[in-house]
């Protein structure tokens, strides 16, 4: 597996509460799951993909987690057209455009 | 480093963290056996309007633009009656730093922390908060955290706050995203406490008196543009923090008349907590699943005293469909040129309607408008809906199902508000604050604390407690 150079910005994950630590107050489908954390900084140590690792994070705090992305993408866009929405306006615009 | 330590220990250091993270004393302000001097705290713990309004302009938040929507208001008159469909005006508040309403409430929570001497924020919020939040601390010199509730348990993300995350990031933060559940609060709180960083809570009176300028800013310019006070301002409801600084901020210009709407998104039925009904909703703020909870009981917040009060100041509330969110954001880029968040339009939805209640010669004023982007837009919501199974159609409003079903209206006549029931929830907030208390005992400033929250006279508390004791 690839060596992660040290100083790489990547994502860490982390379960901060098992199911059995969780709140009293969750329904039961958020209560059979873990509480998860995931957080991105730059790597303070050579390592591989799932190790341990601890980051260094933007506001300067080092935190630790499994190394679960290296590089990590924003990778929230916008999609296929909708027709449902492409098609408002023209109506209305006629509405405006009669006396 | 962070470390496991159990939630119950934090939540059980919960009022000792909180008052290390704002300084604020807030037994000062007890009054009686269940009440609190509400304008006290707002006064020694806030600022002057004129300190805020100082402070914003310092840091190039406020004063923005207060447009007419001259087509949509056209459009309006073509459907009402004969004399109706008041001029609809929208306060542009993307064209904040950070693209919403929200820095107001940042600019004044960051300078308090710089002031008291922290040398880093702390917000827990998956809205424009956390970039308004980011923004400020940039600006100001601080070090800031966001922490989100972001992923389900598959780590799917909702594409909003996906976005609002990447934008915090881009302002300097460091970003904590979370899976589903009131833990976040739980996180919130072991951050603080292991940073010692200042809790940039949505709901201190520093939270609050920043929307003020924005209230103050509507009355101001309407005065100025029209010679006349609106007739009613939308404001979109979650948290009740907008409802709250907006309303007081018109009332400190004198605008006594102005009916204040508060404006929320139907999210009925999907449980807020959920895992599995997390990414089946479109909205993730300026919901009913924030509206009703924190008008029934504010003080849930995480704060021992929220600023934010919505029922002393809501008027009338009204929800609207997710879908004639869309509706109308996509008619504000296509009739206006103004592209703008969909969240953000939630009070745009429901003035369109009201102003076909109004005459041609009053105005009604949209109280926000939010930057948009990937992620955070009506095609990337609404494509991320339909890969969750959501059937997104166009059509009449009563075939929406929250979580299963979105219809876009295909026309503005199919638009339509439905309103809340303002006595019930004042009926369930007395209810939820008297629930520990024997209401025999109450003191005449428990009664009067209790007529000021719920915006009624003493003799409608009196009626209440009557129609208790009697059953």
């Amino acid at each position: 597996m690839e060596q992660v150079n040290k100083g790489t910005w990547v994502e860490i994950h982390r379960i901060l509460l098992q199911p059995e630590e969780r709140s009293d107050r969750l329904p039961e489908d958020s209560k059979s799951v873990p509480y998860e954390m995931r957080a991105r900084g730059f790597l303070l140590e050579e390592a591989l993909l799932n190790d341990e690792v601890t980051i260094k994070t933007l506001s300067g705090r080092v935190i630790s987690g499994r190394l679960i992305q290296i590089e990590p993408c924003y990778e929230h866009s916008y999609g296929p057209p909708v027709y449902e929405l492409l098609n408002i306006g023209d109506e209305e615009k006629r509405m405006l455009e009669t006396k | 480093m962070l470390t496991d330590v159990a939630y119950q220990e934090v939540m059980n250091r919960k009022n000792e963290i909180m008052q290390r993270s704002l300084k604020i004393d807030y037994d000062q302000f007890k009054q009686g056996q269940i009440g609190f001097d509400y304008e006290k705290m707002m006064t020694q713990l806030g600022y002057s309007l004129e300190d805020v309004a100082r402070i914003q302009k310092e840091n190039q938040v406020g004063n923005t633009p207060l447009l007419e929507l001259k087509n949509l208001t056209q459009l309006v008159r073509r459907i009402s009656p004969k004399g109706k469909g008041a001029t609809i005006l929208m306060k542009d508040e993307a064209a904040n730093p950070s693209g919403s309403f929200k820095d107001r409430r940042a600019t004044l929570a960051v300078h308090e922390a710089k002031k008291k001497g922290f040398s880093g924020v702390i917000a827990a919020t998956s809205g424009n908060y956390g970039a308004a939040v980011a923004s400020q601390a940039a600006k100001q010199g601080l070090k800031c955290i966001v922490l989100q509730e972001t992923y389900d348990s598959q780590g799917l993300g909702q594409p909003e706050i996906l976005e609002k995350g990447r934008k915090c990031e881009a302002l300097g933060a460091e970003v904590i995203q979370l899976t589903v559940g009131p833990e976040l609060f739980y996180m919130a709180l072991l951050l603080l406490d292991q940073t010692q960083y200042f809790n940039a809570s949505l709901y201190s009176p520093y939270g609050i008196a920043g929307i003020e300028t924005l209230g103050y800013e509507i009355g101001q310019q309407v005065k100025e543009q029209f010679g006349k006070e609106p007739a009613a301002v939308c404001v979109t409801h979650a948290g009740g923090g907008n409802v709250t600084g907006t309303a007081r901020g018109l009332k400190k210009f004198g605008n006594n008349q102005t009916e204040i709407i508060g404006v929320s998104v139907d999210l009925s039925g999907l449980h807020m907590a959920s895992d599995r009904d997390f990414n089946r909703k479109s909205f993730t703020t300026g919901h009913t699943g924030f509206s009703f909870p924190f008008s029934i009981d504010p003080d849930r917040s995480d704060v021992p005293r929220n600023a934010a009060r919505p029922l002393r100041y809501l008027d009338r509330f009204v929800t609207v469909t997710q879908g004639e969110v869309f509706y109308v954001t996509e008619l504000l880029a296509k009739l206006e040129g103004l592209e703008r968040g969909p969240a953000g339009n939630t009070s745009l939805a429901a003035a369109l309607v009201l102003a076909q209640q109004y005459d041609e010669d009053e105005i009604i004023v949209v109280q926000e408008s939010e930057y948009t982007g990937a992620g955070k837009h009506p095609i990337a919501q609404l494509n991320f809906a339909k890969k969750q199974g959501v059937k997104i159609m166009s059509g009449n409003q009563k075939e929406n199902i929250p979580g299963s079903v979105i219809a876009i209206p295909e026309h503005i006549e199919q638009l339509d508000v439905k309103n809340a029931d303002l006595d019930r929830i004042r009926t369930s907030y007395l209810r939820n604050v008297l629930k520990d208390v024997d209401s025999q005992r109450l003191t005449d400033l428990d009664k009067a604390f209790l007529a000021q929250e719920v915006n009624k006279e003493l003799d409608y508390i009196e009626d209440y407690l009557k129609s208790v004791n009697n059953c």
